[in-house]
């Protein structure tokens, strides 16, 4: 596939591996925010490729695990309510949440829907017109133009009965909470890539003016994560802290102006509160009171029971980057993709499902390597 | 979730556009998007196209990778 394929170049991949081999002095810790990348690094075993002394965090970028079970629970109080239809994107169906996931509810006779696009939500409340369909909208910067795009062409085509639940949240306000926790010792971030589509390499100034780290926008390519690692690499040997574009056939410095005006017209910033790092002052996006008539806070009257947090779950950990799936005592038996305990394990971007799919055996095989067991192979047939 | 894949517009109607991915052909908004001709590459997230693949600047990429490359055979 063009603009993907020329991105796996193995041979490139060697070159760039070779060069941070050469430039690699001392050993950092570097945090891919979001995701995505953390998925990249494992499925290509990325980790395994470059220097040991370089460690690679996983941060909190992704959008399911981040979401706090309150707001999790409060999604479900919205699939209860009777004449609701509840949307959302398929990630967010199998988490749990204090005491129940939208699954679970959905096999309980909820009706709750998957949808690949809010305007596919958007043709549920026209077919359905005497029921309110209420998108829950989970989601960072590349996500929730989507959701204010959405919101406007409700209003232009007269669409009353659809409504979003917006618990949306922002970027770089959780990369400077993270930064101004004492526990954590880094060294560099790897931004996200298609966050920065939206809102350019601006935001991420502070880090590198205020805390003197490098930041390096990435794509999601072998090569491209590579290339930002070596990027990152080169510049702390430099004592550079600046913040730099590794994907540049999708990143432009000012964002897309157009998305950026869709997200403002409709939201404005407010506090959320975060799995793993709490309240976060002005870090989430709420639906401005001109379009309170979509907003589902509005009109919804919900009992939400307190929530409750899972005995023994590490996610919160994890988000933060101060453990890894491995520290966890449910990881890979208590809590699997099959038997989710915490949402990074649900969620197909979350940092143990990933460890889960693609590292296990890795580390098991490293593990009897160090006791001196030569793992077996299985004779044929 | 902030998944996006790029794909080649084969069509613009209005503010929605036919992007083909892989040999799928996808409608996509074009609501969010900088403005595109047909042909051009666009990511696509979530149904809405939400940038203009700059293509020079994935050749420029390239050629840098393969830089680094030719500087590794020389040292």
């Amino acid at each position: 596939m063009k603009l993907v394929s020329e991105f796996r170049d193995p041979q490139l991949a060697a070159h760039l591996i070779k060069a941070m081999y050469r430039t690699s002095r001392r050993a950092v810790s570097l945090m891919e925010v979001c995701g995505t990348h953390t998925v990249a690094i494992s499925k290509n075993g990325l980790r395994q490729m470059i220097p040991s002394p370089i460690s690679l965090l996983s941060g909190p970028g992704c959008p399911v695990c981040v979401t706090s079970n309150r707001d999790l629970d409060k999604a479900i109080a919205v699939a209860r309510q009777p004449g609701v239809i509840l949307a959302t994107f398929g990630d967010m169906m199998r988490v749990p949440g204090s005491y129940s996931s939208l699954s679970k509810e959905r096999a309980e006779g909820c009706d709750v829907r998957v949808v690949y696009s809010t305007m596919d939500a958007l043709r549920i409340a026209e077919a359905n017109p005497h029921q309110k369909v209420v998108f829950y909208g989970v989601g960072f910067e590349t996500t929730s133009p989507t959701i204010a795009a959405s919101i406007l062409e409700a209003k232009k085509r007269g669409i009353t009965n659809y409504l979003v639940l917006s618990v949306h949240k922002l970027i770089p306000p959780a990369m400077k909470a993270l930064l101004d926790s004492p526990e954590l010792n880094l060294h560099g971030f790897i931004c996200p890539g298609h966050v920065s589509v939206i809102i350019g390499s601006r935001p991420y100034q502070f880090i590198s003016e205020q805390y003197h780290l490098p930041c390096v926008i990435s794509g999601f390519e072998p090569l491209d994560i590579l290339q930002s690692i070596l990027m990152l690499v080169q510049a702390l040997e430099t004592g550079q802290a600046a913040v730099h574009i590794q994907y540049r056939r999708g990143v432009r410095e000012e964002g897309n102006p157009v998305a950026l005006r869709t997200l403002d017209q409709v939201f404005e910033v407010g506090d959320a509160e975060w799995r793993g790092l709490g309240l976060i002052p002005e870090s989430g996006l709420k639906i401005r009171r001109k379009y309170r008539s979509w907003d589902a806070e509005e009109f919804l009257d919900l009992d939400v029971p307190a929530p409750r947090k899972a005995p023994g779950c590490l996610c919160g950990d994890i988000l933060r980057g101060i453990k890894n799936p491995f520290d966890c005592p449910l990881f890979g038996g208590k809590c699997t993709p099959e038997s989710p305990v915490g949402p990074c394990m649900v969620s197909s971007e979350g940092t143990c499902a990933a460890y889960y799919r693609y590292e296990r055996y890795r580390v098991q095989d490293e593990d009897r390597g160090r006791r001196g067991e030569v793992p077996q192979l299985k004779p044929a047939g | 979730m902030c998944l996006a894949i790029p794909g080649r517009v084969i069509e613009i109607d209005g503010d929605q556009a036919e992007v083909e991915i892989g040999g799928i052909i996808r409608r996509a908004s074009l609501a969010l998007c900088p403005p595109v001709r047909v042909g051009q590459y666009v990511l696509l997230h979530a149904g809405f196209a939400i940038q203009v693949v700059d293509e020079e600047e994935a050749q420029e990429t390239l050629r840098l990778l393969q830089e680094i490359g030719d500087i590794g055979e020389i040292s």
